[in-house]
């Protein structure tokens, strides 16, 4: 009886082929849509907070200015760190395991007949263990060469392969600027960052290496350090804090012309931001679920006349008006149902291809496939079968003549 | 439903000062302005008139499409107008044959689909309602025209497929509104001797309006309408 229901349905379907498939394919916009965004937000969510923990967020940093709190920004007038603010901290708090002073400066790196613009960075091998950043291949700095400032250095995924392409990039020779250094490691690849910059695309040399031979000075752009596990990562950043107040001779009453980073500050904006994101996103397509439902409500409205005409000869001949009703369920549940599939597929297939496109990871979420192909479902249905109640109440008389 | 079968003195069908009434007012239209009428089972009668006198809105009340606004219909000693709309579609459904005179088939639906439509209702198995189609399409001569659609058929066959739809379902009465009025003479012929056949043999109830005296000739009993009351009502 029900199949029989539904293979009339289908006959109906496949008679009306624009109607119908204007109805699915109202139905499929609002599906896809909805799932599209709503992966793709999630994955975006997923990768960012995971990027965050490849970057250790009981990772400190301490820079030179304000930061990101006030308006302006850094202020140029900060005095630079100094590499005995990097040990001070290191000996005089308690809790912090690694600390890597670093200071960086971009500039063309040349092998061959290669070159590439990047970003030399000098530190020590405190900072492997502080960016949780291991190498691919080769080795770190041995002491004696942290201590000489000898030329060598280890480069970034992305480095290696513009320079070197396919090639064994350890134990050539690079140029920076007049410096010409060894090339002993290359470290394994961290991809984008969640800023969007490439992480890899950066050359490591020991700090003395880029203090003496490189930048000609003594300053540090930032430190980097760890906070040892159990340890609270905002008391130690108060005490890093109120060491630095103290060696940078800064006024009580005076704002700190420093600032300590905190990882988990970070991670706690970001995902707010992805969220923010990811419900922007769902309410564009939100618009689109509900574009898709009125285009859905228009053909179901202009085919009202052609129906009730429909209703007005199946009662002449015999119909009864439950009948009727249910005929039309039937069929506008199967409509949904095939727009409702179509759209789950569609959505599902575009968010697969833009996930890898944006380099996020594929986030299924059930709820929301359901939600989408439930409202779209309840849209169809519903004006799929309140004209036809409408119609299916009159006499078959005034059904037939209907205009 | 019950239906007094039994006496066949009683009227299959019968009117009682039947009035329908379109708009109201001063812009009142009496379609039918009080009409009497008594049919029996294995009549053939043919309605005449000039047009708009009322004959299709009489009709559409003698197939229950449409409600007398005043006065009684009796289908087989039962009040139509007591009968809820279920009662009335299963009357229409068991009894009666209709034959519009816009014919009203389904758009873009195939011949042998629209003749099916009416045996659907009746949950009869997908073979049985192929085999009944086939077996009405071929009698109002439409054998090999199964598939196509009404825009893909002339008026006139149009007309033989709504016939073919009247007649799959045997009914007990079949309501004709002009069922030649698109056909050539041939088929009009061709058409009444069908129905001439169906009456004898089966003792089908036909009621049916025409225009044209040589159609109207087939049946046993001719009233002519003027103005929603009849003028004459003989043999
Ligand atoms: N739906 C309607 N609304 C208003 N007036 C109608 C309607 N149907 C028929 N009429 C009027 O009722 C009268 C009888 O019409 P009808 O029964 O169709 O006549 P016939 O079939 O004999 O030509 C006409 O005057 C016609 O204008
Ligand atoms: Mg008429």
């Amino acid at each position: 009886m029900i199949w029989e229901a539904i293979l009339l349905a289908l006959r109906e379907i496949r008679r009306n082929v624009l109607r119908s498939s204007l109805t699915i394919l109202g139905i499929v916009i609002g599906v896809a849509a909805v799932i599209t965004m709503v992966t793709l937000g999630k994955g975006a969510t997923l990768q960012v907070t995971s990027d965050i923990a490849k970057l250790g967020s009981n990772m400190l940093q301490v820079r030179p200015g304000q930061g990101f709190r006030g308006p302006g920004g850094t202020r140029s007038t900060s005095p630079p760190l100094d590499p005995k603010d990097a040990e001070a901290i290191a000996n005089e708090i308690s809790g912090v395991v690694a600390v890597a002073p670093t200071a960086s400066q971009n500039l063309q790196a040349i092998f061959g007949n290669e070159n590439w613009s990047t970003t030399v960075t000098g530190t020590n091998n405190a900072y492997f263990q502080v960016r949780n950043w291991p190498l691919k291949a080769g080795r770190k700095f041995t002491d004696a060469e942290l201590s000489a400032g000898a030329s060598v250095c280890i480069l970034g995924s992305t480095v290696c392969q513009e320079l070197f392409g396919g090639q064994d990039p350890l134990g050539a020779l690079i140029r920076l600027r007049k410096l010409s250094c060894k090339v002993i490691g290359v470290l394994e690849s961290k991809g984008q960052s969640s800023f969007g910059m490439d992480q890899d695309d950066v050359v490591l040399v020991p700090l003395r290496t880029f203090q003496r031979r490189i930048a000609g000075c003594q300053d540090i752009s930032a430190i980097f350090l760890s906070v040892k596990e159990g340890f609270s990562t905002e008391k130690v950043r108060l005490e890093i804090e109120r060491l630095m107040r103290e060696r940078r001779r800064i006024q009580p009453g005076s704002e700190d012309d420093f600032h300590v980073r905190d990882m988990q500050e970070l991670v706690s904006t970001l995902t707010g931001t992805t969220r923010l994101l990811t419900a922007l996103l769902a309410a564009v397509a939100a618009v689109s679920l509900l574009v898709g439902g009125v285009g859905i409500m228009n053909i179901m409205l202009v085919s009202a006349t052609e129906r009730t005409r429909e209703i007005g000869i199946r009662l002449a001949i015999g119909a009864r008006e439950r009948e009727v009703l249910i005929q039309f369920l039937v069929e506008a549940v199967v409509l949904s149902l095939l727009g409702g599939l179509a759209g789950i597929a569609f959505g599902l297939g575009t968010a697969a291809f833009g996930s890898r496109l944006l380099h996020v990871p594929f986030v299924f979420d059930p709820a929301i496939t359901l939600i989408a192909f439930l409202f779209s479902g309840a849209v169809g249905i519903l004006f799929g079968f309140f004209p036809a109640r409408r119609a299916a109440s009159l006499n078959p008389i005034d059904a037939l003549r209907h205009e | 439903m019950k239906t007094n079968r039994a006496n066949p003195l009683r009227p299959l069908i019968e009117f009682k000062q039947v009035t329908r009434v379109y708009g109201s007012k001063q812009a009142a239209v009496w379609a039918l302005a009080g009409i009497d009428l008594q049919i029996y089972r294995g009549d053939f009668v043919a309605i005449m008139g000039p047009s708009g006198s009322g004959k299709s809105t009489c009709m559409n009340i003698l197939g229950c499409l449409d409600r007398p606004t005043t006065g009684s219909y009796l289908f087989h000693g039962l009040e139509v107008g007591a009968l809820s709309r279920d009662q009335q579609a299963l009357l229409r459904r068991h009894y009666l044959g209709f034959v519009f005179q816009g014919f009203n088939l389904l758009n873009r639906t195939s011949a042998l689909e629209n003749v099916e439509l009416p045996l659907i209702y009746r949950r009869i198995s997908a073979k049985e309602r192929r085999r009944r189609s086939q077996w009405a399409l071929e009698l109002v001569g439409l054998r090999g025209w199964e598939r196509h659609t009404p825009s893909e058929l002339s008026g006139g066959q149009q007309q033989r497929v709504a016939i073919a739809r009247a007649m799959v379902t045997n009914p007990l009465v079949l309501l004709a509104d002009e069922p030649t009025g698109n056909l050539d003479t041939a088929r009009s012929q061709q058409i009444m001797e069908l129905l001439c056949t169906l009456n004898r043999e089966r003792g089908l109830t036909i009621v049916m309006v025409t225009h044209e005296p040589d159609i109207a000739a087939y049946a046993q009993r001719i009233i002519r309408f003027r103005d929603g009351l009849i003028e004459a009502d003989g043999h």
